[in-house]
């Protein structure tokens, strides 16, 4: 049996993610990853923002904070400050994160207080119906750009590692068992640690760019998949059928690990509470 | 206990530790800065945390956050900020998390006059977050009210789970009063209701009590539950069911019932008058004196002064001011109260907005003016 199982809500089932998209891989190897390191979730926090990914919350059988657009990361600095003994685990998508709460993600990287931030990027809108999106590629077909994308696109890790984050690390939802590995290192991680995770949305990416169903989209992950069995590998690059480039090419692995002291180390909050009484 | 001489901002500040605030997320904004400078300087001594966000939307969601982990937790602004917070008040009303928001009202709109008083929040208080929603918004008048109101805040916050904003003007947060601040005990402090029932799978993080308010857990004591800005039922989870988001609306509602009882309008001079003036905050204090004027001159004047402008305590309103045949309002904003005391006072009585703006204080002499023409001939002479 899935180890992660007993964790989830049963009754929050169904859930809401389509067919062929990969934020579920992400939410199962998440909980594989809890259930392996907590025997309890009472002082585990998962806290999202708006969007396909940060619905996954409620998932879990878990303190939960479903925020607002773009605000996770708020909420969590504030719950993270008053009871430093919670892990605290904020999911969020590249809108969620990178366009409307783009200066929360910055911010919080160079707080580096000690949350893990996973970040859902499929690159584009999804629960508003398949919009432009701060990581959509250059000339990618949305919603919102259907003469193609004019607009260069983020580097997520690379942003947050400037930004100052201690942890940085991207992974795919075609390699669970790299993002598990990967999950588990960030969580393990003293300091604000951030995960960029691939996943596809095939009901408005793939469609709209005209990249085949779930599974095609999840294979195209799979070339490169040498380089990334090493630990550091790339994502592949993506093209349309015209063999204009979807996707850039981008590095897998662990990026980036530093140590510095932690906000609440500044604080000095070891043993601190904001519990009444 | 000695008599000091302190601010309105310090006041808040120090209303707020006596009230046992021990979190604050801000980020700097004139003419409220000295509430989170003074907080940043004492909540550490006071085994609290003071953090600066990068915006308005991150204080206030560091507030809900710290506030769910169990802490009272606060943040100050003024205009701008206020109007970034939105938001998050909605947020705070719907998933029913504790919290008070200081509102130092300047000069709007938009950047205004940033150390210029005014009064031309109140509606945005009431409805400046989307959808319907109730809010608890206090009005002081003093540098002693602001430190008492600043407690009376957070007893409403935890002991109805709902935002509760302060609402003060630049000259308050500025002016300087010698008073004497002591601090209510421990008893006078309300606390957030906490489940009787062990943390379990039948637990319902928002099944009400007979007062509407549901028991709050915080997060990390063992109760799993899940908080959402989402129309949610009982367990917390996501609904679209018509029937449970009209029950959870009127709830909200109905719990903020009792706020006009534990904060009754000020009735000052009013049994035997022939005129009423309403004013609050600032703006109370030169009516009152006008008042004082007036009645040296022989004119029945009485001041109506609300101390809490959201919830309406509609029955006292209407109760109080509806025998009387002119109601004069004077307001730092083009007429925004006065709106309200029009809507619960029958049509009979003669409802006088009397507005400055500029931002500059209203003045005794402009609202014996603004009442000159409802004196009878004969009085003498303004």
């Amino acid at each position: 049996m899935n180890p992660g199982k007993q964790l989830l809500r049963q009754d929050m089932m169904p859930h809401i993610l389509c067919p062929g998209c990969g934020h579920g891989i992400v939410l199962n190897t998440l909980v594989r990853v809890l259930a392996k390191r907590f025997t309890s979730m009472d002082q585990v926090a998962l806290v999202a923002g708006i969007g396909c990914s940060s619905r996954i919350v409620g998932y879990i059988d878990a303190n939960t904070l479903h925020t607002t657009h773009g605000r996770a990361l708020s909420f969590a600095t504030g719950l993270k400050l008053s009871r430093p003994e919670l892990t605290v685990i904020v999911i969020t998508g590249d809108g969620d994160g990178l366009g409307i709460g783009g200066n929360h993600l910055i911010h919080a990287a160079r707080r580096n207080l000690d949350l893990t931030c996973i970040l859902f990027n499929n690159e584009t809108y999804g629960m508003t119906g398949g919009q432009l999106a701060p990581t959509t590629v250059l000339r990618a077909f949305t919603t919102t750009t259907p003469y193609g994308n004019k607009e260069k696109s983020f580097d997520a890790a690379e942003l947050v590692k400037a930004a100052g984050a201690t942890f940085v690390g991207r992974g795919q939802a075609y390699r669970p068992d790299l993002l598990e590995e990967l999950i588990d290192r960030a969580i393990a991680h003293r300091g604000f640690s951030f995960l960029d995770v691939m996943t596809d949305c095939t009901e408005y990416f793939g469609r709209k760019n005209a990249l085949g169903g779930g599974s095609d989209l999840l294979f195209s992950q799979a070339r490169g998949e040498e380089a990334i069995a090493q630990g550091l590998g790339e994502w592949p690059e993506l093209r349309d059928p015209d063999g204009f480039p979807i996707r850039e090419t981008v590095p897998m692995g662990v990026l980036h690990e530093v140590n510095r002291p932690t906000l609440e180390e500044m604080m000095g909050l070891a043993g601190y509470d904001a519990r009444e009484e | 206990m000695a008599t000091e001489l302190v601010s309105g901002n310090e006041a808040c500040a120090r209303g707020a530790i006596a009230a046992g605030c021990n979190f604050f997320g801000g980020y700097p904004i004139s003419p409220s800065s000295e509430v989170a400078e003074t907080l940043a300087k004492i909540l550490p001594g006071h085994k609290g945390i003071f953090v600066q966000m990068e915006d308005e939307m991150a204080s206030l969601g560091s507030v809900l956050g710290a506030s769910l982990g169990g802490a009272k937790a606060m943040t100050a602004t003024s205009g701008p900020g206020f109007t970034l917070m939105q938001e998050h008040l909605g947020y705070a009303t719907l998933a029913e998390i504790p919290c008070v928001v200081v509102d130092v009202m300047r000069v709007g709109p938009s950047t205004g006059v940033p150390t210029a008083p005014s009064q031309g929040d109140v509606m945005q208080a009431r409805w400046g977050s989307h959808g319907d929603r109730e809010v608890a918004v206090l009005a002081p008048a003093s540098v002693r009210e602001i430190y008492d109101m600043t407690v009376n805040a957070f007893n409403i916050a935890e002991r109805l789970r709902t935002p509760v904003v302060v609402m003060f003007d630049e000259v308050l947060a500025h002016m300087r009063e010698g008073v004497e601040l002591s601090a209510p005990s421990h008893d006078e402090l309300w606390r957030r209701p906490r489940p009787l029932e062990d943390p379990g799978p039948s637990f319902r993080a928002y099944l009400p009590n007979e007062d509407g308010v549901a028991a709050m857990p915080n997060f990390g004591d063992g109760y799993h539950f899940h908080v959402t800005g989402l129309m949610h039922n009982e367990k917390g989870f996501p609904t679209t069911h018509p029937e449970t988001i009209r029950g959870l609306m009127a709830r909200l509602k109905r719990k903020m019932d009792p706020l006009p009882f534990w904060l009754p309008a000020e009735h000052y001079r009013l049994e035997d008058a022939e005129l009423a003036v309403v004013a609050y905050g600032i703006t109370s204090r030169v009516a009152r004196e006008a008042v004082d004027r007036l009645r040296d001159r022989g004119v029945l004047a009485g001041l109506y002064r609300p101390r809490l402008l959201w919830p309406v305590g509609a029955a006292d309103l209407a109760d109080t001011l509806g025998r009387f045949q002119s109601v004069v309002v004077p307001e730092m904003n083009q007429g925004q109260w006065v709106e309200v005391v029009e809507r619960y006072l029958p049509s009979a009585v003669r409802v006088v907005s009397r507005s400055k703006l500029g931002g500059e204080p209203m003045t005794t002499e402009e609202i014996l003016e603004g009442c000159r023409e409802f004196v009878k001939k004969g009085v003498r002479a303004l």
